[in-house]
């Protein structure tokens, strides 16, 4: 199933990224999709923190959350509104 | 109620008239604006940005859950997007109560909570020429979306 990642602020700076389209098992979790974008980094290297905030189609969400194909994931950096 | 995210100067008189009813015998307003420092450095400016559809649901849900939890439904917020200069406004809260401490306590739980969950980033410009994205839970003892950030 096809998901669409967004990035933002300092993690679409990290990545070079705002937007990756995924391809996804049936079943797969916010976590997994996480997992994915962690693996397209280059090298491998620690470019997200260990636990970002994570939210499915404009709602947090925890990394267990099962996704349905065309969910949007966002993976959120801390917020700093105000 | 109402919320938005704006592009350009936040007129807080506006607000304030849209919060007045003869019912209400306080209006709060509580106006966030571009600081020189942070942390020290010299700052000249900030760029806000922010995941917008998200951002206007949290916002619609904060001031949802201050009327329910406060008793009124006279509350407007306005947050500002792209860049600002020091001292212009980056939020905007206007809160209508019949008594004021139903208006102070609604407006801080507005702002509080709008630190804490609305997905809106920014981007600090400092004197020396770097910038970078303000991360309010650097110095926080738990790096979490409940941590305590600074106003």
């Amino acid at each position: 199933m096809q998901i669409t990642v967004l990035l933002f602020a300092s993690y679409a700076d990290t990545l070079g990224a705002s937007s990756i389209a995924l391809e996804l098992h049936p079943g797969a979790t916010a976590g997994d999709a996480l997992d994915r974008v962690r693996s397209l980094a280059n090298g491998g290297r620690e470019s997200l923190p260990e636990r970002p905030m994570l939210a499915v189609n404009e709602r947090y969400a925890r990394p267990e959350h099962v996704l349905a194909s065309g969910d949007e994931v966002a993976i959120i950096p801390p917020v700093a509104g105000g | 109620m109402r919320t938005a995210l704006v592009d350009g100067p936040i007129d807080v008189t506006t607000l304030t008239h849209e919060v007045a009813s003869t019912s209400n015998g306080a209006t709060v307003l509580f106006v966030g604006t571009v600081r020189d420092v942070n942390d020290g450095r010299p700052v000249t400016g900030m760029e806000y940005s922010a995941y917008k559809s998200m951002a206007e649901r949290e916002m619609s849900d904060i001031v949802r859950e201050a009327s329910e939890q406060y008793g009124t439904s006279d509350v407007v917020v306005e947050h500002r997007l792209g860049a600002l200069e020091l001292g212009e406004a980056s939020v905007a809260i206007a809160v209508g109560h019949p008594h004021r401490d139903g208006a102070y306590a609604a407006s801080r739980y507005v702002i509080e909570q709008l630190k804490r969950r609305v997905p809106i980033w920014k981007l600090e410009h400092y004197v020396d020429g770097t910038r970078e994205w303000v991360d309010p839970t650097r110095h926080a003892a738990h790096a979490s979306p409940g941590a305590e950030t600074q106003s």
